[in-house]
């Protein structure tokens, strides 16, 4: 999707606000709906690239607007309702409805105090074969899809070189619909700052992007 | 949240306010079974008081001081950062990259907030922000100089978008005048915007 979240190359956003000493959270808040989304994703009715999918469809003006908490409150409340784990009503009223029946967290303490954090799925498959080898030269797809992506705008089209191959990943265009894993392998490729941005770029400086198979094709 | 749909139930919209709006769905989370509050403290706790900054600075100065396990870092991270016990979170696909008197790495993730969760702990504001998702990759020498770090014209500054599931560190370059440091010394020098690219490492008494 062309959202507003595709920033990569844009201009004018302003100056960035570095701020010292800078707590983990700004209120209390933010650690709760932290926490809140991590126990939710655990549950498994939605994945990474779903939940992140969430956040692309938030109007760009909201987008904007809204603090990084504030997004992960709101799409927090979407997919509640989205998957059926919550009403609307239920949201405004902060009770549940009469008879709505009751769960056991995915997500406990014990759980946590045991596993601090889940992994990923693993990136070693012999089964799925890389389409590119480290060294190839290669073009990323002038794609434009309507649904989620992780190929930026400013990539598309250009040229680069594969310098890594990563292993298999979950290819999250799919993924995030819940169209099936696609696994396939994923490399980081080089492409010059001259390549992406023109002339008046350094011509030593680069960008990595990690892109996956589908989004790629020989150059 | 007042959508025009809402108009027969105005009395319960929800509450604009994201500290109340959080409290509510908290407390009906926890109704419904679908959330341990204590599992949320151990969560926040670990960030706020567990995982941070300190961590990648430890592995920076183990690179520093042992070039082997600088190679294995560089090779495999996430089995060289489990040799100092850090795993889980996003580690399982961290890739180490190093600073050399030829190369300045930045990193990035223009399409959300993409951050080695593991080492460093959340990212700050800034990483989050529009400006700094934006330009980091057409204008990433403008963006260093913003953060008051200058790279010579002659040196390739390379930018590392996190598009996919693999999470950069960078292994800033050892200042000089720091050679009969200790490891634990070397690592209280290591911030945490140099191992994110946008600084260098100060030595001992430069200002960041």
């Amino acid at each position: 999707m062309n959202g507003v979240h595709d920033m990569g190359g844009m201009q004018d956003m302003g100056p960035i606000h570095h701020e010292q000493e800078e707590p983990a959270f700004h209120a209390a808040w933010e650690g709760r709906i932290y926490g809140i989304d991590r126990s939710l994703r655990s549950i498994g009715k939605w994945n990474l690239d779903a939940w992140r999918h969430q956040i692309e469809l938030l109007p760009p003006a909201d987008y904007l607007r809204m603090t990084y908490y504030e997004r992960w409150l709101q799409v927090n409340e979407q997919l509640l309702v989205k998957h059926g784990l919550a009403t609307p009503k239920e949201l405004a009223s902060g009770a549940p409805e009469p008879g709505s029946t009751k769960a056991t967290p995915a997500l406990t303490a014990a759980v946590v105090a045991l596993r601090l954090g889940r992994g990923m799925p693993s990136s070693h498959d012999p089964a799925v074969l890389p389409k590119f080898k480290v060294g190839e030269r290669v073009r990323a797809r002038n794609m434009h899809p309507s649904g989620h992506t992780r190929l930026p705008r400013y990539a598309r089209g250009k040229t680069g070189a594969i310098v890594r191959d990563h292993g298999v990943y979950l290819f999250p265009d799919t993924n995030a619909h819940f169209q099936g894993e696609n696994r396939q392998h994923v490399y980081s490729v080089r492409f010059s700052a001259r390549e992406l941005w023109g002339e008046p770029a350094p011509p030593r400086d680069s960008v990595h992007l990690d892109l996956w198979d589908n989004y790629l094709k020989h150059a | 949240m007042a959508h025009a749909q809402d108009h027969e139930h105005e009395h319960q919209a929800v509450p604009s306010d994201p500290a109340l709006r959080v409290k509510a769905l908290e407390s009906l989370l926890v109704e419904k079974g679908l959330v341990d509050p204590g599992a949320l403290d151990l969560l926040v706790d670990r960030f706020e008081h567990k995982v941070g900054p300190r961590d990648g600075a430890r592995v920076v100065a183990r690179a520093w001081v042992d070039p082997a396990y600088k190679q294995r870092l560089l090779a495999d991270a996430p089995s060289a950062i489990a040799e100092l016990g850090y795993a889980g979170g996003q580690g399982e696909h961290m890739l180490a990259v190093e600073n050399t008197p030829k190369v300045h790495n930045v990193v990035v993730c223009t399409l959300c907030s993409c951050y080695p969760w593991t080492l460093l702990g959340l990212p700050p504001v800034w990483y989050k922000s529009a400006a700094y998702r934006s330009r980091a990759v057409i204008d990433p020498r403008g963006v260093l100089r913003e953060f008051g770090t200058q790279i010579d014209a002659a040196v390739e500054v390379r930018v590392w978008d996190s598009t996919a599931e693999l999470r950069y560190i960078v292994i800033p370059e050892r200042p000089a005048g720091t050679e009969n440091l200790s490891e634990e010394e070397l690592a209280a020098l290591v911030t945490r915007d140099a191992m994110v690219g946008v600084s260098k490492v100060p030595g001992r008494g430069e200002k960041a």
